[in-house]
């Protein structure tokens, strides 16, 4: 499985961005490979629209399985995300992506 | 003469000075009141016509057709709104987003995004007496104000071609897109503020667009005697013109609360609404020479 997660940083320890389309960086965990790969999402900030779905086309193209992030999409995201047949889950906002991982694998986050 | 009224900071009194303005013109002369506050409208809560005409407004969106496509990606390069994606097999059109530049669609090589009318809102043209009022109105879900603020102009100045009648413009709040598209055709903007902090650090933005767009303006302060005298030390400092103060009364929120127009029945804002009247026809006398 291939886990997105959004996130404030590099590493397993970084923050959770609890923004969808802003978020930070874009932290994609192959389970199957077990290696990790992450997309630097900075370039949204001089973006006025369509962030979400900008975002979420970049979750697409990765072909994931998984989003873990804080609030969730907004309406367009959630459509480009759910054209990839991806599952959400959220309310990880305060957590490490270490924590956030594993609070999904407990079944501890709630799906959107 | 078009004249724009606007604020920078929102529930400062646009509607209350257009309703109250145009209905006190209208005595003497033929007026048109033009709502775009296109997200909110509410100058027709004060002015009670008869509906003269009514029309759909819509705006040009792409939409997707597959059969020819070679999903080359071209049109999300173009886009700058984001409102065109391609995603695996397929493009996507996110028309809330979309701006109807046609960008995408005349520059698709294989024409597979044809440009398609979509409803955006409404259009309303209201008469009483010697007034003209006309507002538009988005729909529930509908993003952007420009396109319909465009429209919306472009129906007056169809109607009223005219140079010589006074129009005038309830604008939207702020100082971004909507504002510039509604205040842009202004030969004058009457910026309507509160003498608060709030007030002023608005109008103080206001200002700032107006001069970035070379209009000409003045301030009407409403509301004045609450707050602080640092909007008129502003406008002192900046030798912007105050047009005319309008009391702060209780008796104004009363009727406005009840929908009710005050111009008639309140004699210290009768005498404001003169200033400004008498401000409008000198700048019209000194335009026309």
């Amino acid at each position: 499985m291939k886990i997105v997660l959004t996130a404030k940083g590099k590493s397993w320890d970084s923050k959770i961005d609890p923004r969808f389309g802003r978020t930070e960086y874009i932290f994609i965990y192959d389970e199957d490979s077990d290696k990790i790969e992450t997309l630097n999402n900075a370039a949204v900030v001089s973006e006025a629209h369509g962030v979400g779905p900008k975002t979420a086309q970049k979750i697409f193209d990765a072909n994931a399985d998984i989003l873990i992030t804080g609030n969730g999409p907004g309406g367009n995201a959630k459509t480009v995300l759910e054209s990839g047949n991806l599952d959400i889950y959220v309310g990880a906002s305060d957590m490490t992506l270490k924590e956030a991982y594993d609070a999904y694998k407990n079944g501890k986050l709630k799906k959107f | 003469m078009k004249i724009a009224i606007a604020s920078g900071k929102g529930g400062t009194g646009k509607t209350t000075l257009s309703t109250n303005l145009s209905s006190f013109l209208s005595e003497t002369e033929s007026i048109i009141l033009v709502d775009l506050d296109v997200e909110e409208p509410n100058s027709g809560l004060f002015i009670n016509g008869n509906l003269v005409h009514q029309e759909d407004k819509f705006k040009m969106i792409p939409e997707w057709i597959n059969n020819q496509c070679q999903l080359c990606g071209n049109c999300q390069k173009v886009c700058n709104f984001n409102a065109v994606m391609k995603l695996g097999k397929r493009i996507m059109v996110f028309p809330e987003l979309c701006h109807g530049c046609y960008a995408c669609s005349e520059l698709c090589p294989t024409n597979s995004l044809p440009m398609k009318p979509k409803r955006m809102g409404e259009l309303k043209h209201f008469k009483l007496g010697n007034l003209d009022f006309i507002e538009s109105k988005l729909i529930i879900g509908e993003e952007q104000a420009v396109p319909l603020i465009k429209q919306t102009l472009e129906y007056v100045d169809k109607k009223f071609p005219k140079d010589n009648i006074i129009k005038i413009y309830d604008s939207p709040p702020g100082t971004s897109c909507p504002v510039i598209e509604a205040t842009k055709d202004a030969d004058l903007v009457l910026l309507i503020t509160e003498p608060t902090p709030f007030g002023l650090h608005d109008l103080k933005l206001a200002v700032d667009t107006m001069k970035e767009l070379n209009k000409n303006f003045g301030i009407v302060i409403n509301r004045y005697g609450i707050g602080d005298d640092k909007v008129l030390s502003y406008c002192k400092d900046n030798n912007i013109p105050i047009i005319a103060k309008i009391p702060n009364d209780r008796k104004i929120a009363d009727l406005y609360s009840d929908g009710k127009l005050h111009n008639k029945v309140i004699p210290v804002v009768k005498k404001q609404l003169e200033k400004v009247r008498d401000y409008i026809l000198e700048y019209q006398t000194k335009k026309m020479k």
